[in-house]
């Protein structure tokens, strides 16, 4: 039983300089939440917070039923994977392992049980007698995770752990992770600054920005119901476009491109907008829901014409950059479209995907 | 029934925190700053019983008369000002440092040069072997020197002899003496400079005398151009570290000529040993090395700016 | 069009010989003035052996090469081994090294660590204040201590050598650790407290191992300080049986005019010994310490 909260939780630094601005958590028993944001924006310094790292300015953070305030990071039972390891360099890979156990007193068979164990689950057996200084970035990984799964704790806390590896192991060890969360189910709090990594690990991905959770939700609600222009923008590559448009009723619903282009609004949507009429707003729209014309129209989807700027053919799909009135735009289309710089493209808009935001708010309405 | 117990604990934290003020995440916190206090104890206790206490103390006790009955102000300055063997103190130890101090960043940096020419397996037998100076302890090497300029032993006239030329008094004869004082300083401390310029040799990159290269340089505006500019800290840091050393030097000349032939090798320090211990005019002894301080002082600070970039590195 | 291509490649050729004639050269020159270097500074140690070697006898004969020893003997050495004097000397050395870098090691790690990883008010003035020190030379201080030593009833004590040796050795050794404690990530102090340890813990388990080369170049600093100092025993020290080895060998073998240099020199091998083993060894963690701060900026 091991729920985190955190109620109300403000970090400042001296000269009253506010990284996290009063946030309140909830994070179930075995739940993996991912803490995602840009550098700055308060993620670590509240993972911190609830390691023991950091005092806490105001608020509380409580673990499994206890306030762990006032409580030294030993006691807390938590066990933290840092981004650049944190591996003890004079220790082989099993001591690594053990200290924190050595120093808990345990008796040795235990310590050795409980490494054994864990060196199984991440497949490490064979380096246990090793140094850090001689095992590949990957390697180092499973050691800090190994490290941390010894000692049973309460909470997983992991900060970005995957930054220092490369694109292809960060896919690997991304697997790996998921995989012992689902061996050993433990409450874990896992702070990124990658997107994906949130999306694909997270059963609630918390989206931070300047100090303030912008969005709590689980990763595909995120995706697809971001709750402001922030978390739209994010969350999702190529990011969503965001396009000015005036909101007017002209024969129904209708938002106004910057070009003059007037798109109707879906029926189903046209009570929520409604009330904005006669508001310049901001369009949000995903690339993928801008594409090559195709054979079987759905109801509200219009045609849009481009000028081609860039193409990046990227395998599975081609991306299509161009600009409507400036303001750059991103297209995904089926390879086998034919799509060349300077050349005039039809595309497609699924307005059943569209976003509107309020600019003076930043909420998506 | 979960949730209610949740909630009470919830209920109760709150009281339970305001109740006990020092918490402890806090007392935790202040217990680290106790403790880091703690630790750094011995170290505050021995800068400022064997070394600031000592130095006040030396102020005082260069105001007193030789009984040290009574106050006499400046009085012991103004006398040494006035005599003639503290003016050719005065003279000898700049001409012994800065001579010295030259010397050696000069011979220290066309070592260090040659040593970073050759290849780098054969640098550490090398560099082990220049090193060997520096490893002898000062006081025994010099005595070693001291045999060899002995006046009717001397190995270095026997050089001499064997090629025609007179035997030298060594140490017999004033300037004869600065120039043994001398040369045995640079002997011994030429190592220090090449091994401080060596290491700052190899942290400049490769790249950036392979960029010059390609500009056009040749190994002389490599010199000046890339070289010169990439040590100048270093080379700022370590003359002005060897200048105090050699400026408050003991063991040489006390060995080698205790001062002598008549006064004309003293420097602050061994006239200060002289004149406090042996002929045990304590306050005056004491003068006598307080007069190193503004020039030590000088140097020092701008030591320490050079270095300041380290202490930044310390938590706060 | 092929002969150009010839020419063209006959002056590559020319110049790249020409290239490898002068690096060649360079090195040359290079070897040739390092050993003129080492003749100049070997020139004393290689002195003292041979004099070390000699019988009183050949020394004051004068007949031929002085530089080459004609009957090596040992005799000098066994006799000084033998010496009672020269043995209180020996152990003397000894037993003030080894309490003073022990103190010194004791006082700059603890200090060094909580400099840099516990801080306190005024910890970066302390850390100032400690390079300071290490710019005070011994010279500057040792006649206020002369009379501090005095009223400590220390005078004529090699115990007085273990008070204020630390002085010489300490500042330094905090200077080096320092380094060697602020290149460790602090990723590593916060692993250590999740794990449950103290700073104790800390200090003792993750930072004095990881810091090890750091440890052993400042260890022989201040082996170096206390094994060779010779100021505070030539001004606190007046009987044999409170000397160290510096101002021993002078003091005991030196009779009015009676210099018996084969024997001084062989004191002066014997005592070189311990410092050249170490170094032999160990030179590269201490010259890694001694540059390792200097080079950084």
């Amino acid at each position: 039983m091991a729920q985190v909260s955190i109620r109300k939780v403000v970090k400042a630094y001296e000269g009253n300089v506010q990284a996290v601005k009063g946030i309140d958590l909830e994070i179930a028993d075995e739940e993996f939440v991912v803490l995602v944001g840009p550098s700055g924006c308060g993620k670590s310094t509240t993972l911190r917070m609830v390691a023991g790292l950091e005092e806490i300015t105001s608020g509380e953070i409580w673990i499994g039923g206890d306030v762990v305030n006032d409580v030294p990071p030993r006691d807390r039972d938590i066990a933290m994977v840092f981004q650049n390891y944190a591996l003890y360099p004079h220790m082989s890979v099993f001591d690594n392992m053990a200290f924190g156990l050595k120093l808990r007193k345990f008796p040795k068979d235990e310590i050795k049980r409980r490494v054994d164990e864990a060196a199984r689950i991440l497949d490490i057996q064979a380096l246990l007698e090793r140094k850090p200084k001689a095992l590949s970035g990957g390697q180092r990984q499973r050691v800090a995770m190994g490290r941390a799964i010894v000692r049973n704790p309460k909470v997983f806390l992991f900060d970005e752990p995957l930054s220092n590896l490369d694109a292809k192991l960060r896919v690997q060890m991304r697997t790996e992770i998921k995989k012992v969360h689902q061996t050993i189910p433990t409450t874990t709090v896992y702070v990124t600054h990658d997107q994906v990594e949130a999306m694909t690990l997270a059963d609630r991905v918390v989206v931070m920005n300047h100090g303030v959770i912008e969005q709590v939700g689980p990763p595909q609600e995120l995706y697809h119901n971001p709750a402001t222009r922030f978390v739209a923008g994010f969350i999702g590559s190529p990011a969503m476009n965001f396009l000015p448009v005036r909101v007017l009723d002209d024969g129904g619903l209708k938002v106004e491109l910057a070009n003059g282009v007037k798109l109707a609004v879906p029926p189903q949507r046209v009570d929520r907008y409604g009330p904005y009429k006669g508001r310049q707003m901001t369009l949000g729209l995903r690339p993928e829901h801008l594409t090559e014309i195709r054979d079987t129209e759905k109801p509200n989807v219009v045609r849009i014409d481009c000028m081609v700027d860039v193409v990046e053919p990227m395998g599975m799909e081609t991306l299509v950059h161009f600009f409507i009135d400036g303001e750059p735009v991103c297209a995904r289309i089926d390879p086998v479209t034919h799509s060349a710089p300077n050349e005039v493209l039809p595309l497609a808009a699924d307005l059943n995907n569209m976003h509107l935001i309020d600019n003076e708010s930043g909420k998506v309405v | 029934m979960a949730d209610g117990t949740s909630i009470s604990a919830n209920l109760a934290a709150p009281a339970r925190a305001a109740m006990a003020p020092p918490s402890g995440m806090r007392k935790f916190m202040r217990r680290r700053s106790t403790i880091a206090v703690l630790m750094a104890m011995p170290l505050i206790l021995l800068i400022a019983g064997l070394v600031i206490w000592p130095a006040i103390y030396a102020i005082w006790l260069s105001m007193l008369n030789k009984r040290m009955t009574q106050f006499v102000g400046l009085g012991n300055y103004a006398f040494l000002l006035k005599r003639n063997t503290f003016q050719l103190v005065i003279f000898q130890s700049c001409l012994f440092a800065v001579t010295a101090v030259i010397l050696k960043a000069l011979l220290g940096f066309i070592v260090a040069h040659l040593m970073h020419n050759i290849p780098g397996k054969n640098q550490r037998i090398w560099r082990g072997l220049l090193l060997v100076p520096w490893v002898i302890p000062l006081a025994l090497s010099t005595l070693s020197w001291w045999w060899l300029f002995d006046p009717s032993y001397s190995a270095f006239n026997w050089i001499l002899n064997s090629l025609g030329f007179q035997s030298v008094p060594w140490l017999g004869v004033g300037w004869n003496a600065r120039f043994a004082v001398i040369a045995v300083n640079v002997w011994f401390g030429t190592p220090f400079f090449m091994i401080m310029y060596l290491a700052a040799l190899k942290s400049v990159p490769e790249q950036l005398y392979e960029a010059a290269a390609i500009d056009g340089a040749g190994p002389v505006q490599k010199l000046l151009h890339v070289t010169l500019p990439m040590m100048r800290n270093i080379i700022a840091i370590t003359v002005l570290f060897s200048l105090i050393v050699t400026f408050a030097d003991f063991d040489i000349v006390r060995i080698l000529t205790a001062g002598g032939p008549q006064d004309m090798t003293h420097l602050f320090a061994t006239y200060a040993f002289s004149v406090g211990i042996q002929s045990g005019d304590i306050p005056l002894g004491a003068s006598v090395s307080l007069f190193m301080l503004p020039i030590l002082a000088v140097a020092a600070f701008f030591v320490l700016r050079g270095v300041t970039r380290r202490t930044q590195e310390i938590a706060a | 069009m092929s002969s150009t291509t010839a020419t063209a490649g006959a002056v590559a050729q020319a110049r790249r010989t020409s290239l490898h004639r002068q690096r060649a050269w360079t090195l040359k020159a290079s070897y040739a003035v390092l050993t003129l270097m080492v003749v100049f500074f070997l020139v004393p140690p290689f002195y003292m052996v041979m004099t070390s070697l000699k019988s009183s006898a050949e020394i004051s004969a004068q007949q031929g090469n002085p530089w080459i020893v004609q009957h090596p003997t040992l005799a000098n050495f066994a006799e000084l081994i033998a010496n009672s004097n020269f043995q209180t000397f020996f152990v003397n050395s000894v037993i003030v090294t080894v309490l003073v870098v022990v103190i010194s090691m004791s006082i700059s790690v603890l200090a060094a660590f909580s400099l840099t990883r516990m801080g306190f008010w005024g910890s970066q003035t302390l850390a100032t204040g400690v390079f300071l020190t290490y710019l005070i030379p011994a010279s500057l201080l040792f006649i206020p201590l002369f009379q501090i030593i005095g009223k400590l009833g220390l005078i004529n004590s090699f115990w007085c050598l273990v008070l204020l040796y630390p002085t010489l050795a300490v500042p330094f050794c905090t200077w080096i650790m320092i380094g060697y404690f602020s290149s460790i990530p602090r990723e590593l102090d916060e692993a250590a407290l999740i794990d449950g340890a103290g700073y104790m813990q800390m200090l003792l388990r993750i930072f004095i191992p990881v810091a090890m080369p750091g440890i052993i170049a400042a260890t022989i600093f201040a082996f170096t300080a206390s094994w060779g100092a010779f100021l505070y025993p030539l001004a606190y020290l007046y009987t044999t049986d409170q000397m160290v080895l510096t101002v021993g060998i002078v003091s005991d073998l030196i009779r009015g005019d009676v210099f018996q240099w084969g024997k001084i020199m062989a004191g002066c091998v014997l005592a070189a010994v311990p410092p050249v083993l170490i170094y032999a060894f160990l030179m590269d963690y201490y010259i890694a310490g001694l540059t390792a701060g200097a080079t950084k900026g």
